[in-house]
Protein backbone atom coordinates (compact mmCIF):
# COMPACT_ATOMS: atom_id res chain seq x y z
CA UNK A 1 0.00 0.00 0.00
CA UNK A 2 1.26 3.41 -0.61
CA UNK A 3 0.60 5.64 2.01
CA UNK A 4 0.44 10.11 1.36
CA UNK A 5 0.12 11.61 4.70
CA UNK A 6 -0.68 15.48 5.19
CA UNK A 7 2.04 15.76 2.24
CA UNK A 8 2.33 19.66 1.37
CA UNK A 9 4.65 21.44 -1.14
CA UNK A 10 5.20 25.09 -1.93
CA UNK A 11 7.24 26.77 -4.53
CA UNK A 12 7.85 30.28 -3.38
CA UNK A 13 4.63 32.01 -2.64
CA UNK A 14 2.63 29.18 -4.38
CA UNK A 15 1.18 26.50 -2.55
CA UNK A 16 1.09 23.31 -5.09
CA UNK A 17 -0.56 20.68 -2.96
CA UNK A 18 -1.94 21.27 0.21
CA UNK A 19 -2.23 18.79 2.98
CA UNK A 20 -2.92 15.48 0.53
CA UNK A 21 -3.65 12.61 2.70
CA UNK A 22 -4.04 9.42 0.41
CA UNK A 23 -4.01 4.82 0.66
CA UNK A 24 -3.34 4.05 -2.70
CA UNK A 25 -4.14 -0.25 -2.14
CA UNK A 26 -1.56 -2.52 -3.48
CA UNK A 27 -2.39 -4.30 -6.59
CA UNK A 28 -4.33 -2.46 -9.62
CA UNK A 29 -4.21 0.21 -11.97
CA UNK A 30 -4.84 3.74 -9.96
CA UNK A 31 -5.05 7.10 -12.75
CA UNK A 32 -4.39 10.42 -11.30
CA UNK A 33 -6.38 13.15 -13.16
CA UNK A 34 -7.44 16.99 -12.55
CA UNK A 35 -7.12 19.75 -14.44
CA UNK A 36 -3.72 21.36 -15.58
CA UNK A 37 -2.15 22.72 -13.14
CA UNK A 38 -3.73 20.96 -10.06
CA UNK A 39 -0.59 19.37 -9.25
CA UNK A 40 -0.74 15.58 -10.57
CA UNK A 41 2.80 16.13 -11.91
CA UNK A 42 4.27 17.33 -8.45
CA UNK A 43 2.49 14.66 -6.70
CA UNK A 44 3.86 12.37 -8.80
CA UNK A 45 7.31 13.89 -8.66
CA UNK A 46 7.54 13.93 -4.56
CA UNK A 47 6.06 10.36 -4.24
CA UNK A 48 8.95 9.95 -6.63
CA UNK A 49 11.36 10.98 -4.76
CA UNK A 50 12.23 13.57 -7.84
CA UNK A 51 10.92 16.71 -5.44
CA UNK A 52 12.02 16.75 -1.24
CA UNK A 53 9.04 16.09 0.74
CA UNK A 54 9.09 19.64 2.13
CA UNK A 55 6.12 17.87 4.84
CA UNK A 56 3.99 15.19 5.75
CA UNK A 57 5.26 11.40 4.88
CA UNK A 58 4.86 8.81 2.06
CA UNK A 59 5.38 4.90 1.84
CA UNK A 60 5.22 2.33 0.02
CA UNK A 61 4.32 -0.75 2.04
CA UNK A 62 5.74 0.88 5.43
CA UNK A 63 8.89 1.93 3.64
CA UNK A 64 9.40 5.55 4.41
CA UNK A 65 10.70 7.31 1.29
CA UNK A 66 12.58 9.60 3.28
CA UNK A 67 14.22 7.27 5.41
CA UNK A 68 15.72 4.64 2.78
CA UNK A 69 18.20 5.21 0.55
CA UNK A 70 17.48 6.18 -2.95
CA UNK A 71 19.35 2.05 -4.29
CA UNK A 72 16.97 0.68 -1.80
CA UNK A 73 13.78 2.55 -3.35
CA UNK A 74 14.66 1.44 -7.33
CA UNK A 75 14.75 -2.24 -5.81
CA UNK A 76 10.41 -1.35 -4.92
CA UNK A 77 9.93 1.69 -7.07
CA UNK A 78 10.04 2.24 -10.80
CA UNK A 79 9.73 5.21 -12.24
CA UNK A 80 8.66 6.74 -15.92
CA UNK A 81 8.36 10.36 -16.92
CA UNK A 82 7.59 11.61 -20.37
CA UNK A 83 11.34 12.71 -21.19
CA UNK A 84 11.45 14.34 -24.82
CA UNK A 85 15.00 14.92 -24.48
CA UNK A 86 17.03 11.68 -24.80
CA UNK A 87 20.45 12.20 -26.18
CA UNK A 88 21.89 8.67 -25.55
CA UNK A 89 23.05 6.29 -28.01
CA UNK A 90 22.07 2.87 -26.55
CA UNK A 91 20.94 -0.21 -27.79
CA UNK A 92 17.40 -1.29 -26.65
CA UNK A 93 18.96 -4.11 -25.02
CA UNK A 94 21.44 -2.49 -23.43
CA UNK A 95 18.62 0.18 -22.05
CA UNK A 96 16.53 -2.49 -21.14
CA UNK A 97 19.14 -3.79 -19.54
CA UNK A 98 19.94 -0.93 -17.21
CA UNK A 99 16.34 -1.56 -15.36
CA UNK A 100 18.81 -4.08 -13.81
CA UNK A 101 20.91 -2.00 -12.56
CA UNK A 102 19.64 -1.26 -9.00
CA UNK A 103 19.95 -5.15 -8.42
CA UNK A 104 23.57 -5.77 -9.61
CA UNK A 105 25.01 -2.55 -9.72
CA UNK A 106 27.03 -3.04 -12.35
CA UNK A 107 27.58 -6.74 -12.34
CA UNK A 108 25.05 -8.49 -14.28
CA UNK A 109 23.99 -12.24 -13.18
CA UNK A 110 22.63 -14.70 -15.64
CA UNK A 111 19.31 -14.12 -13.75
CA UNK A 112 19.84 -10.24 -14.71
CA UNK A 113 20.09 -11.42 -18.31
CA UNK A 114 16.77 -13.56 -18.36
CA UNK A 115 14.85 -11.31 -17.21
CA UNK A 116 16.52 -8.64 -19.36
CA UNK A 117 15.42 -11.18 -21.87
CA UNK A 118 11.96 -11.82 -20.33
CA UNK A 119 11.24 -8.25 -20.85
CA UNK A 120 11.98 -8.16 -24.64
CA UNK A 121 10.03 -10.84 -25.66
CA UNK A 122 6.67 -9.29 -22.94
CA UNK A 123 6.94 -5.58 -24.71
CA UNK A 124 8.07 -6.87 -28.25
CA UNK A 125 11.20 -5.58 -28.73
CA UNK A 126 13.10 -8.83 -29.32
CA UNK A 127 13.28 -7.69 -33.26
CA UNK A 128 14.41 -3.83 -32.19
CA UNK A 129 17.01 -5.98 -29.45
CA UNK A 130 20.30 -4.37 -31.01
CA UNK A 131 18.82 -1.07 -32.65
CA UNK A 132 19.88 2.45 -30.84
CA UNK A 133 17.32 3.79 -28.93
CA UNK A 134 17.57 7.48 -30.71
CA UNK A 135 16.66 5.49 -34.08
CA UNK A 136 13.21 4.64 -33.30
CA UNK A 137 9.69 6.33 -33.59
CA UNK A 138 8.19 7.54 -29.92
CA UNK A 139 6.04 4.65 -29.88
CA UNK A 140 8.94 1.96 -30.11
CA UNK A 141 10.68 4.43 -27.46
CA UNK A 142 8.10 4.22 -25.01
CA UNK A 143 7.85 0.85 -25.46
CA UNK A 144 11.38 0.28 -24.24
CA UNK A 145 11.12 2.57 -21.51
CA UNK A 146 8.16 0.52 -20.15
CA UNK A 147 10.16 -2.86 -20.36
CA UNK A 148 12.95 -0.99 -18.94
CA UNK A 149 10.16 -0.34 -16.05
CA UNK A 150 9.35 -4.08 -16.20
CA UNK A 151 12.67 -5.16 -15.94
CA UNK A 152 13.33 -3.08 -12.94
CA UNK A 153 11.06 -5.56 -11.24
CA UNK A 154 9.46 -3.51 -8.60
CA UNK A 155 6.40 -3.95 -6.98
CA UNK A 156 5.08 -0.41 -7.66
CA UNK A 157 5.30 1.52 -11.17
CA UNK A 158 4.81 5.07 -11.18
CA UNK A 159 4.05 6.94 -14.58
CA UNK A 160 3.38 10.40 -15.33
CA UNK A 161 1.33 11.22 -18.73
CA UNK A 162 2.84 8.17 -20.42
CA UNK A 163 0.45 8.71 -23.35
CA UNK A 164 2.04 12.37 -24.07
CA UNK A 165 2.78 12.29 -27.78
CA UNK A 166 1.64 8.66 -28.10
CA UNK A 167 -0.86 8.28 -31.24
CA UNK A 168 -4.42 6.24 -30.33
CA UNK A 169 -2.89 3.28 -31.47
CA UNK A 170 0.07 3.73 -29.82
CA UNK A 171 -1.82 4.81 -26.47
CA UNK A 172 -4.38 1.96 -26.75
CA UNK A 173 -1.30 -0.13 -26.73
CA UNK A 174 0.65 1.36 -23.76
CA UNK A 175 -2.51 1.21 -21.45
CA UNK A 176 -3.39 -2.44 -22.86
CA UNK A 177 0.56 -3.59 -21.26
CA UNK A 178 -0.11 -1.66 -18.11
CA UNK A 179 -3.42 -3.31 -17.15
CA UNK A 180 -1.71 -6.66 -18.33
CA UNK A 181 1.12 -5.93 -15.87
CA UNK A 182 -1.69 -5.28 -12.70
CA UNK A 183 -3.38 -8.39 -13.74
CA UNK A 184 -0.75 -10.96 -14.89
CA UNK A 185 2.26 -9.61 -12.72
CA UNK A 186 0.70 -8.40 -9.61
CA UNK A 187 1.89 -5.15 -10.06
CA UNK A 188 0.92 -1.50 -8.63
CA UNK A 189 0.32 0.97 -11.18
CA UNK A 190 0.16 4.47 -10.73
CA UNK A 191 -0.22 6.34 -13.28
CA UNK A 192 -1.10 10.41 -13.97
CA UNK A 193 -3.37 10.89 -16.83
CA UNK A 194 -4.70 13.55 -19.22
CA UNK A 195 -7.67 11.80 -20.70
CA UNK A 196 -10.36 10.90 -18.48
CA UNK A 197 -11.51 8.39 -20.45
CA UNK A 198 -8.25 6.54 -20.81
CA UNK A 199 -8.70 6.18 -16.81
CA UNK A 200 -12.21 5.39 -17.33
CA UNK A 201 -11.32 2.43 -19.66
CA UNK A 202 -8.37 0.85 -17.83
CA UNK A 203 -7.92 2.18 -14.28
CA UNK A 204 -9.30 0.33 -11.03
CA UNK A 205 -9.93 3.27 -9.12
CA UNK A 206 -9.57 7.37 -10.24
CA UNK A 207 -8.12 10.03 -7.80
CA UNK A 208 -8.72 13.93 -9.04
CA UNK A 209 -6.85 16.92 -7.89
CA UNK A 210 -7.93 19.86 -8.09
CA UNK A 211 -6.08 22.95 -7.06
CA UNK A 212 -3.36 21.19 -5.19
CA UNK A 213 -6.20 19.31 -2.85
CA UNK A 214 -7.95 15.89 -3.34
CA UNK A 215 -11.25 16.77 -4.73
CA UNK A 216 -12.60 12.74 -5.54
CA UNK A 217 -11.05 9.83 -4.83
CA UNK A 218 -13.25 6.53 -5.37
CA UNK A 219 -13.21 3.11 -7.78
CA UNK A 220 -13.70 3.90 -11.62
CA UNK A 221 -17.05 2.65 -11.32
CA UNK A 222 -18.48 5.13 -9.06
CA UNK A 223 -16.40 8.21 -10.09
CA UNK A 224 -17.48 8.08 -13.59
CA UNK A 225 -20.51 10.50 -12.93
CA UNK A 226 -21.87 13.52 -14.04
CA UNK A 227 -21.62 15.52 -10.62
CA UNK A 228 -18.06 14.19 -9.54
CA UNK A 229 -16.26 14.71 -13.27
CA UNK A 230 -18.44 18.02 -13.70
CA UNK A 231 -17.49 19.52 -10.52
CA UNK A 232 -13.61 18.10 -10.67
CA UNK A 233 -13.29 20.17 -13.91
CA UNK A 234 -15.17 23.10 -12.95
CA UNK A 235 -17.55 22.39 -16.10
CA UNK A 236 -20.84 20.45 -17.38
CA UNK A 237 -19.53 16.95 -18.32
CA UNK A 238 -22.02 14.21 -19.27
CA UNK A 239 -21.41 10.72 -18.52
CA UNK A 240 -22.86 7.93 -21.02
CA UNK A 241 -22.23 4.28 -21.22
CA UNK A 242 -21.58 2.94 -24.24
CA UNK A 243 -20.89 -0.59 -24.91
CA UNK A 244 -20.91 -1.14 -20.73
CA UNK A 245 -17.90 1.22 -21.11
CA UNK A 246 -18.81 4.56 -19.30
CA UNK A 247 -17.33 7.55 -21.33
CA UNK A 248 -17.21 11.15 -20.70
CA UNK A 249 -18.37 13.34 -23.41
CA UNK A 250 -16.41 16.26 -22.19
CA UNK A 251 -15.39 17.35 -25.81
CA UNK A 252 -19.01 18.13 -26.94
CA UNK B 1 65.68 6.44 -27.74
CA UNK B 2 64.90 5.85 -24.03
CA UNK B 3 65.18 9.65 -23.10
CA UNK B 4 62.97 11.57 -25.18
CA UNK B 5 61.82 9.16 -28.06
CA UNK B 6 60.25 6.46 -26.47
CA UNK B 7 58.41 9.21 -23.59
CA UNK B 8 57.29 11.80 -26.35
CA UNK B 9 55.61 8.92 -27.74
CA UNK B 10 54.20 7.32 -24.37
CA UNK B 11 53.41 11.74 -23.84
CA UNK B 12 51.17 11.40 -26.96
CA UNK B 13 49.27 8.46 -26.22
CA UNK B 14 48.45 9.02 -22.52
CA UNK B 15 47.16 12.60 -23.46
CA UNK B 16 45.14 11.77 -25.76
CA UNK B 17 43.64 9.05 -24.32
CA UNK B 18 42.96 10.67 -20.82
CA UNK B 19 41.47 13.99 -23.02
CA UNK B 20 39.44 12.03 -24.97
CA UNK B 21 37.97 10.31 -21.61
CA UNK B 22 37.50 13.43 -20.18
CA UNK B 23 35.84 14.84 -23.30
CA UNK B 24 32.89 11.91 -22.83
CA UNK B 25 32.39 12.34 -19.69
CA UNK B 26 31.11 16.09 -20.17
CA UNK B 27 29.42 15.03 -22.97
CA UNK B 28 27.96 12.81 -21.25
CA UNK B 29 26.46 15.20 -18.08
CA UNK B 30 25.91 17.89 -19.97
CA UNK B 31 23.46 15.91 -22.37
CA UNK B 32 25.20 17.81 -25.33
CA UNK B 33 27.63 16.14 -28.00
CA UNK B 34 29.33 19.47 -28.90
CA UNK B 35 31.77 20.08 -25.77
CA UNK B 36 34.89 19.29 -24.20
CA UNK B 37 36.49 20.67 -21.23
CA UNK B 38 39.51 22.69 -24.00
CA UNK B 39 36.12 24.50 -24.79
CA UNK B 40 33.83 24.91 -21.63
CA UNK B 41 36.39 26.61 -19.57
CA UNK B 42 37.63 24.03 -17.77
CA UNK B 43 41.41 24.59 -19.36
CA UNK B 44 41.18 27.89 -19.04
CA UNK B 45 40.43 27.62 -15.42
CA UNK B 46 42.90 24.93 -14.84
CA UNK B 47 45.55 27.73 -16.05
CA UNK B 48 44.31 30.33 -14.03
CA UNK B 49 45.03 28.34 -11.51
CA UNK B 50 48.91 27.40 -12.14
CA UNK B 51 49.34 31.55 -13.28
CA UNK B 52 47.76 32.34 -9.40
CA UNK B 53 50.31 29.72 -8.06
CA UNK B 54 53.23 30.57 -10.23
CA UNK B 55 52.38 34.30 -9.42
CA UNK B 56 51.83 33.92 -5.30
CA UNK B 57 53.88 31.21 -4.34
CA UNK B 58 56.56 31.28 -7.18
CA UNK B 59 58.59 28.34 -5.13
CA UNK B 60 55.83 26.13 -5.32
CA UNK B 61 56.25 22.26 -5.83
CA UNK B 62 54.72 20.64 -9.08
CA UNK B 63 52.19 19.31 -6.29
CA UNK B 64 51.26 22.02 -5.03
CA UNK B 65 50.40 23.46 -8.61
CA UNK B 66 48.89 20.36 -9.51
CA UNK B 67 46.48 20.23 -6.49
CA UNK B 68 45.56 24.07 -7.40
CA UNK B 69 44.88 24.13 -10.64
CA UNK B 70 43.18 20.60 -10.92
CA UNK B 71 40.99 22.57 -7.97
CA UNK B 72 40.12 25.85 -10.13
CA UNK B 73 39.81 23.17 -13.28
CA UNK B 74 37.22 21.64 -11.14
CA UNK B 75 35.63 25.00 -9.76
CA UNK B 76 35.52 26.09 -13.68
CA UNK B 77 34.03 22.93 -14.70
CA UNK B 78 30.89 23.02 -11.84
CA UNK B 79 29.97 26.41 -12.56
CA UNK B 80 29.72 25.33 -15.95
CA UNK B 81 27.73 22.35 -15.37
CA UNK B 82 25.45 25.04 -13.34
CA UNK B 83 24.96 27.33 -16.32
CA UNK B 84 23.96 24.83 -18.48
CA UNK B 85 21.45 23.33 -16.43
CA UNK B 86 19.40 26.88 -16.88
CA UNK B 87 19.89 26.63 -20.58
CA UNK B 88 16.65 24.97 -22.51
CA UNK B 89 17.28 21.70 -23.75
CA UNK B 90 15.02 22.67 -26.78
CA UNK B 91 18.27 24.48 -28.05
CA UNK B 92 20.83 22.41 -28.13
CA UNK B 93 23.64 24.79 -29.48
CA UNK B 94 23.69 27.07 -26.92
CA UNK B 95 25.45 24.82 -24.67
CA UNK B 96 28.45 25.01 -27.16
CA UNK B 97 27.83 28.54 -27.21
CA UNK B 98 27.70 28.98 -23.47
CA UNK B 99 30.81 26.96 -22.98
CA UNK B 100 33.25 29.53 -25.29
CA UNK B 101 31.63 32.64 -24.02
CA UNK B 102 32.64 30.95 -20.17
CA UNK B 103 35.90 29.97 -21.60
CA UNK B 104 36.79 33.11 -23.55
CA UNK B 105 35.90 35.15 -20.92
CA UNK B 106 38.10 33.37 -18.29
CA UNK B 107 40.96 33.36 -20.44
CA UNK B 108 40.88 36.63 -21.31
CA UNK B 109 40.85 37.43 -17.31
CA UNK B 110 44.34 34.87 -16.92
CA UNK B 111 45.56 36.48 -20.34
CA UNK B 112 45.07 40.28 -18.90
CA UNK B 113 46.87 38.90 -15.42
CA UNK B 114 49.39 37.25 -17.88
CA UNK B 115 50.03 40.01 -20.06
CA UNK B 116 50.30 42.65 -16.27
CA UNK B 117 53.60 40.08 -15.21
CA UNK B 118 54.84 39.62 -18.18
CA UNK B 119 53.97 35.45 -18.03
CA UNK B 120 52.02 35.66 -21.45
CA UNK B 121 54.21 33.44 -23.09
CA UNK B 122 53.91 30.33 -20.15
CA UNK B 123 49.73 30.84 -21.13
CA UNK B 124 50.74 30.32 -24.53
CA UNK B 125 52.73 27.25 -23.76
CA UNK B 126 49.69 25.78 -21.39
CA UNK B 127 47.56 26.23 -24.01
CA UNK B 128 48.92 24.85 -27.28
CA UNK B 129 50.77 21.39 -26.92
CA UNK B 130 53.95 20.82 -27.67
CA UNK B 131 55.64 17.22 -27.41
CA UNK B 132 58.83 18.52 -28.55
CA UNK B 133 59.98 19.36 -25.08
CA UNK B 134 59.03 16.08 -23.30
CA UNK B 135 61.62 14.30 -22.23
CA UNK B 136 62.36 11.50 -19.58
CA UNK B 137 61.95 12.94 -16.03
CA UNK B 138 58.97 15.72 -17.41
CA UNK B 139 56.03 13.59 -18.39
CA UNK B 140 55.60 11.66 -15.67
CA UNK B 141 52.43 13.36 -14.42
CA UNK B 142 50.75 12.05 -17.84
CA UNK B 143 50.77 8.49 -16.37
CA UNK B 144 48.89 9.86 -13.27
CA UNK B 145 46.30 11.44 -16.27
CA UNK B 146 45.90 8.30 -17.66
CA UNK B 147 45.54 5.83 -14.25
CA UNK B 148 42.65 8.75 -13.69
CA UNK B 149 40.82 7.84 -17.14
CA UNK B 150 41.55 3.93 -16.34
CA UNK B 151 39.50 4.84 -12.95
CA UNK B 152 36.94 6.50 -15.66
CA UNK B 153 35.98 2.97 -16.40
CA UNK B 154 34.95 1.68 -13.30
CA UNK B 155 31.78 4.04 -13.22
CA UNK B 156 31.38 3.51 -16.71
CA UNK B 157 27.86 2.43 -16.21
CA UNK B 158 26.96 4.95 -13.39
CA UNK B 159 28.34 7.48 -16.15
CA UNK B 160 25.99 6.09 -19.01
CA UNK B 161 22.90 6.19 -16.44
CA UNK B 162 23.97 9.67 -15.41
CA UNK B 163 23.57 10.65 -19.17
CA UNK B 164 19.91 9.93 -19.01
CA UNK B 165 19.06 12.63 -17.27
CA UNK B 166 18.85 13.10 -13.56
CA UNK B 167 14.89 11.82 -13.02
CA UNK B 168 16.07 8.27 -14.55
CA UNK B 169 19.20 7.72 -12.82
CA UNK B 170 17.12 8.79 -9.72
CA UNK B 171 14.65 6.48 -10.72
CA UNK B 172 17.29 3.51 -10.93
CA UNK B 173 18.66 4.30 -7.56
CA UNK B 174 21.66 6.14 -8.80
CA UNK B 175 23.18 8.55 -6.07
CA UNK B 176 23.30 11.20 -9.19
CA UNK B 177 25.17 14.20 -7.21
CA UNK B 178 28.14 11.95 -6.18
CA UNK B 179 28.29 10.64 -9.77
CA UNK B 180 28.82 14.18 -10.96
CA UNK B 181 31.17 14.85 -8.08
CA UNK B 182 32.72 12.19 -9.14
CA UNK B 183 33.34 12.47 -12.95
CA UNK B 184 33.99 16.35 -13.03
CA UNK B 185 36.60 15.78 -10.63
CA UNK B 186 38.27 12.88 -13.21
CA UNK B 187 37.88 15.73 -15.51
CA UNK B 188 39.77 18.25 -13.80
CA UNK B 189 42.44 16.05 -12.57
CA UNK B 190 42.71 15.32 -15.99
CA UNK B 191 42.64 18.83 -18.08
CA UNK B 192 45.29 19.75 -15.47
CA UNK B 193 47.57 16.99 -15.67
CA UNK B 194 47.58 17.72 -19.39
CA UNK B 195 48.39 21.30 -19.07
CA UNK B 196 50.89 21.31 -16.67
CA UNK B 197 53.01 18.35 -18.51
CA UNK B 198 52.36 19.07 -22.36
CA UNK B 199 49.90 21.42 -22.90
CA UNK B 200 46.41 21.63 -23.97
CA UNK B 201 45.38 19.86 -27.57
CA UNK B 202 41.79 20.86 -27.94
CA UNK B 203 39.23 19.11 -29.77
CA UNK B 204 40.24 15.96 -29.04
CA UNK B 205 37.87 15.52 -26.63
CA UNK B 206 35.05 16.47 -28.87
CA UNK B 207 36.11 14.93 -32.17
CA UNK B 208 37.17 11.47 -30.55
CA UNK B 209 33.79 10.37 -28.57
CA UNK B 210 31.75 11.58 -31.86
CA UNK B 211 33.48 9.11 -33.74
CA UNK B 212 33.14 6.16 -31.30
CA UNK B 213 29.44 7.61 -30.82
CA UNK B 214 28.44 7.50 -34.18
CA UNK B 215 29.76 3.79 -34.95
CA UNK B 216 29.54 2.17 -31.71
CA UNK B 217 26.88 3.83 -29.25
CA UNK B 218 26.93 5.83 -25.70
CA UNK B 219 27.17 2.62 -23.43
CA UNK B 220 30.02 3.60 -21.80
CA UNK B 221 31.18 0.23 -20.42
CA UNK B 222 31.56 -0.74 -24.08
CA UNK B 223 33.07 2.71 -25.27
CA UNK B 224 35.27 4.27 -22.99
CA UNK B 225 38.41 1.87 -24.05
CA UNK B 226 37.26 2.55 -27.36
CA UNK B 227 37.69 6.43 -26.82
CA UNK B 228 40.89 5.96 -25.24
CA UNK B 229 42.44 3.73 -27.85
CA UNK B 230 41.33 6.22 -30.64
CA UNK B 231 42.09 9.51 -28.77
CA UNK B 232 45.80 8.47 -27.67
CA UNK B 233 46.39 6.82 -31.49
CA UNK B 234 44.80 9.82 -33.40
CA UNK B 235 46.77 12.37 -31.23
CA UNK B 236 50.73 10.31 -31.56
CA UNK B 237 49.34 10.12 -35.45
CA UNK B 238 49.07 14.17 -35.43
CA UNK B 239 52.13 14.75 -33.26
CA UNK B 240 54.01 12.38 -36.40
CA UNK B 241 52.37 14.13 -39.37
CA UNK B 242 53.44 17.74 -37.75
CA UNK B 243 56.77 16.14 -37.03
CA UNK B 244 57.72 14.85 -40.34
CA UNK B 245 55.49 17.30 -42.62
CA UNK B 246 58.04 20.49 -42.63
CA UNK B 247 60.71 18.19 -41.71
CA UNK B 248 63.03 19.74 -39.51
CA UNK B 249 60.85 21.98 -38.47
CA UNK B 250 57.97 21.06 -35.90
CA UNK B 251 54.15 22.07 -36.46
CA UNK B 252 52.76 21.87 -32.89
CA UNK B 253 50.48 18.44 -32.32
CA UNK B 254 47.43 21.03 -31.32
CA UNK B 255 47.50 22.55 -34.85
CA UNK B 256 47.23 19.63 -36.74
CA UNK B 257 45.02 18.05 -35.01
CA UNK B 258 42.65 20.79 -34.95
CA UNK B 259 43.08 21.07 -38.90
CA UNK B 260 42.61 17.34 -38.69
CA UNK B 261 39.59 17.76 -36.12
CA UNK B 262 37.54 20.43 -37.65
CA UNK B 263 37.66 18.35 -41.10
CA UNK B 264 35.80 15.06 -39.18
CA UNK B 265 33.96 17.38 -37.11
CA UNK B 266 32.29 19.18 -39.88
CA UNK B 267 31.78 15.59 -41.98
CA UNK B 268 29.81 14.38 -38.24
CA UNK B 269 28.04 17.70 -38.13
CA UNK B 270 26.25 17.05 -42.05
CA UNK B 271 26.32 13.55 -42.56
CA UNK B 272 23.70 11.11 -41.48
CA UNK B 273 24.02 9.06 -38.39
CA UNK B 274 25.49 5.78 -38.82
CA UNK B 275 22.47 2.94 -38.96
CA UNK B 276 23.03 -0.06 -36.48
CA UNK B 277 22.67 -3.40 -37.62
Amino acid sequence: MIKIQNVTFHHGQSQILNDISLDIPKTGVTALIGPNGAGKSTLFAVMARLLPIQSGSISFDGTDIRKTASRDLARKLAIMRQDTHFASRITVRDMVGFGRFPHHQGRASQEDREKVAEALIEFDLADLADRFVDELSGGQRQRVFVAMAYAQDTDYLLLDEPLNNLDMHHARNLMRQLRALADDHGKTIVVVLHDINYAAAYSDRIIALKQGSIAAHDETDAFMCDEIVSQVYDMQVRIQTIEGQKIALHHI
Amino acid sequence: MLVSRIPRTLAALLAGASLAVAGIIMQTFVRNRFVEPGTTGTAECAALGILATTLFIPAAPLFLKMVISSGTALAGAAVFMMLVRKLPPTQPLLVPLTGLIYGATIFAATEFVAYEYDLLQYLSVWMAAEFSGVMQGRYELLWVSGAVAVLAYFFADRFTIAGFGQETAIGLGLNYRQVLIIGLCIVALITSFTIITVGMIPFVGLVVPNIVSRYRGDNARETLPLIALLGGTLVLASDLIGRLINYPYEIPVGVVFGVLGTVVFLWLLFAKPARNG
